[in-house]
């Protein structure tokens, strides 16, 4: 009886603690809204690491995953504007128009849009990382380890995001191998392991010994793994899905920025603004070196990846020249962010034309 | 879940109670009803996996068929939902009953939004009541000239049409990809793959304010009324069901196969092309890469659910558009994968054609012969 009495004293106090702390983080309840399923292991799924984060911060939040940024996505924001959501993060460029539309009805609630440029209304918030930084550093790598000096690339669209990617990846090989050439093949998707490994072997075939991804599943780097030849991991740490093949993989660490505007919510202290975070502000991780990367090379992407976030090193420091010798950026000079938002030229050393 | 096997041997063993019997006519009443039962199976077999999964299956099912229809709000996406499956769903009844297989109506309708959208596109900075008609009508037409290709095919070359109109939709994809990401993006737009926003002479007007039910619906309901005319009140109806019943027959009638042939394609090209132009024109008001969650294909589930009948396709649409808003309302409310919607339509068609089996075998009690 006496246990039993304990017991239960020890559940209604664990339970009434549990209350307290859910009064309190009550107060602010976080959406998410995902183009992909939350297994993708890539984009939506590092998404929704940032979401877990907002949670052991202890708000509550909710999501909804495989969103089509058809007109069905409309519906979704209104519905979690309109059911006690104070802010809510739209994953996807495609959810631009729908999250400035209803934002617009809902002045009260305040939205964060991943990616995209519009902030038509005073409670829209645009969020981006410098994704670029993270590519100057595979870009080390590849230009070093390359030994055919063919370097595959597997973009998705050709928007300033992904052409900005190319050109800091291959700038930063030719500064450690001049003579590499950057192969570029537009898988035209975000995701889909079907085309991504087809453009993969299709490099491979080119003679490619690296290859990168601006795309978000796995298939490319295990395509590389049976192919014996080296690959980068995209938006999470790809490693454990092809061990030998992963150098190492950009991150998308979207945690820190999601806690610290939830919580701005949280203490009335949220206003409008445009981040374009990097590796400094640990927006854009480096996961773990493979030992396959010589432990002189290992050195300098280190200190590369510490003077790119102390602001030491710009990845686009001139000069700079376009594939037709044009100087995009003068010596000792870096691009600043409006070229860099709009940047739709290749540099000099990738192969072929931007489609039109 | 097994049966115990003595009701088995019941069934089928030496004392048979209950035999298994061919009918000589396919029952009618059946026909209209085992749609109603295919419903209430995907009912039950959604709650024991809502059930199974550790959810507790009433909530579940009122979250996902109920709360999202309570208000106004909610009824108008309903409407908006069903209007563009069952404007594609009356079009494939006009193929599917005359026995022609057009699984492309994703295409049809993509082609009909890349048509008018670029109609649309054109007048993207002017205003004036005649825009609106040329956009419907260039997506009706450019539905047509997309279907008449497997038609075209079919009729002079003897290929099929399956195969046919369903490679042509990743086609039309492809080619909205490529004006979505090149020639037509916006130029204001960074290169991405999207145009500019059609004008508001351009786009379908809003049947109330503040919802998003547009006059898109109008069209579905006149498409209603014209086939259930053509399919019960003219010789062409009653072609199509003599092809459908039997093509030798419809051949020994006289029946000029070709013609039909052409025109059922034309006419299911059409009605996707203006569930196109609806998209398009109405919620989304320019042309991007996802212009339809596959409407065209979950539109084949729609038209068999609806018994290829015009009344019964009105039923279908709004039970299959719920499973869509359902999806939404569960994960939002009770975080269950959002892709249990589409768990819900395969179950639907899936019972579906299982029932079907009642329409050509009775079970007749016979009693014991002891």
């Amino acid at each position: 009886m006496h246990k039993i009495f304990t017991r239960s004293l020890v559940s209604s106090l664990v339970f009434l603690f549990t209350l307290t702390v859910s009064a309190v983080a009550k107060d602010v309840k976080a959406a998410f809204v995902y183009i992909g399923p939350t297994g993708d292991h890539g984009w939506t799924y590092q998404h929704d690491v940032g979401r877990k984060a907002v949670e052991a911060a202890g708000y509550e939040t909710t999501y909804v995953e495989g969103v089509p940024e058809s007109a069905d996505a409309e519906r979704v924001l209104r519905q979690l504007a309109n059911s006690g959501h104070d802010v809510i993060f739209t994953t996807s460029f495609g959810y631009m128009n729908p999250t400035n539309k209803v934002a617009k009805e809902f002045p009260n609630v305040k939205f964060e849009h991943a990616t995209g440029y519009k902030r038509e209304h005073p409670n829209v918030s645009t969020y981006a990382a410098r994704f670029y930084e993270g590519r100057a550093i595979l870009g080390t790598i590849a230009g070093s380890m390359t030994k055919s000096n063919v370097i595959g690339y597997v973009a998705s669209f050709p928007i300033p995001e992904v052409i900005r990617g190319i050109n800091s990846f291959t700038l930063a090989a030719q500064k450690v191998n001049p003579n590499i050439k950057t192969k570029i093949v537009w898988a035209f998707t975000w995701y889909d392991p079907g085309k991504e490994s087809e453009a993969a072997k299709a490099l491979i075939d080119q003679g490619a010994d690296i290859i990168a991804q601006h795309t978000d599943s796995t298939a490319i780097v295990q395509i590389a793994e049976k192919a014996g030849v080296y690959a980068f991991g995209q938006a999470s740490d790809m490693d454990k899905f092809a061990p030998k093949a992963v150098l190492t993989s950009v991150e998308n660490n979207w945690g820190p920025y999601y806690v610290e505007r939830v919580k701005a919510v949280a203490n009335g202290t949220w206003s409008q603004k445009d981040t374009w975070h990097g590796i400094g502000d640990g927006m854009v991780v480096i996961s773990d070196l493979d030992s396959a990367i010589p432990s002189d090379l290992q050195k300098k992407v280190k200190k590369l990846q510490s003077d790119l976030a102390s602001g030491k090193v710009h990845a686009f420091t001139g000069p700079i020249y376009d594939q037709k010798g044009n100087m995009m950026v003068a010596e000792g000079k870096t691009a600043d962010d409006g070229m860099l938002a709009g940047m739709m030229t290749y540099v000099k050393g990738v192969e072929g034309d931007i489609p039109k | 879940m097994r049966l115990p096997l003595r009701n088995l041997e019941c069934l089928w063993g030496e004392e048979k109670l209950i035999k298994i019997v061919k009918r000589d006519q396919p029952s009618r009443a059946i026909f209209f009803l085992t749609p109603i039962l295919a419903i209430f199976l995907t009912l039950v077999a959604g709650g024991l996996i809502f059930y199974i999964l550790g959810f507790k299956p009433f909530e579940a099912l009122k979250f996902f068929f109920i709360v999202p229809i309570a208000d106004n709000y909610g009824l108008s996406e309903l409407l908006l939902k069903a209007t563009p499956l069952c404007l594609i769903a009356i079009g494939l009844s006009f193929c599917f009953k005359s026995n022609n297989w057009n699984i492309g109506a994703e295409g049809q309708l993509t082609f009909g939004a890349i048509v008018s959208g670029g109609v649309a596109l054109l007048f993207y900075d002017q205003e004036g009541f005649y825009i609106l008609p040329i956009v419907i009508l260039a997506g009706a037409i450019g539905g047509m000239l997309y279907a008449s290709i497997p038609a075209i095919l079919k009729t002079y070359f003897n290929t099929n049409e399956i195969l046919v109109s369903l490679m042509l939709v990743y086609v039309s994809k492809l080619i909205l990809d490529y004006l979505v990401v090149g020639p037509w993006s916006n130029p204001e737009g960074f290169n991405f793959p999207e145009t500019r926003q059609f004008s508001d002479s351009a786009r379908l007007p809003l049947l109330f304010e503040g919802l998003r039910i547009h006059a898109g619906i109008y069209l579905a309901l006149a498409a209603v009324v014209i086939s259930w005319f053509i399919f019960y009140k003219t010789f062409l109806g009653f072609q199509m069901k003599v092809s459908g019943f039997s093509l030798k027959t419809a051949k020994y009638a006289g029946y000029k196969g070709k013609k039909m042939i052409i025109l059922v394609f034309l006419i299911s090209g059409a009605c996707a092309g203006l569930a196109g132009v609806g998209e398009i024109t109405g919620p989304i008001g320019q042309l991007h890469r996802e212009v339809s969650p596959d409407y065209g294909f979950t539109a084949i589930i729609v038209a068999f659910l609806g018994r290829l009948h015009p009344v019964g396709i009105i039923f279908a649409s709004l039970v299959v558009a719920i499973t869509y808003l359902g999806a939404e309302t569960a994960q939002i409310f009770m975080q269950i994968p959002k892709y249990t919607g589409q768990v819900f339509q395969g179950m639907i068609l899936f019972f579906l054609l299982a029932s079907d089996y009642l329409l050509f075998f009775k079970f007749k009690f016979i009693g014991s012969k002891k």
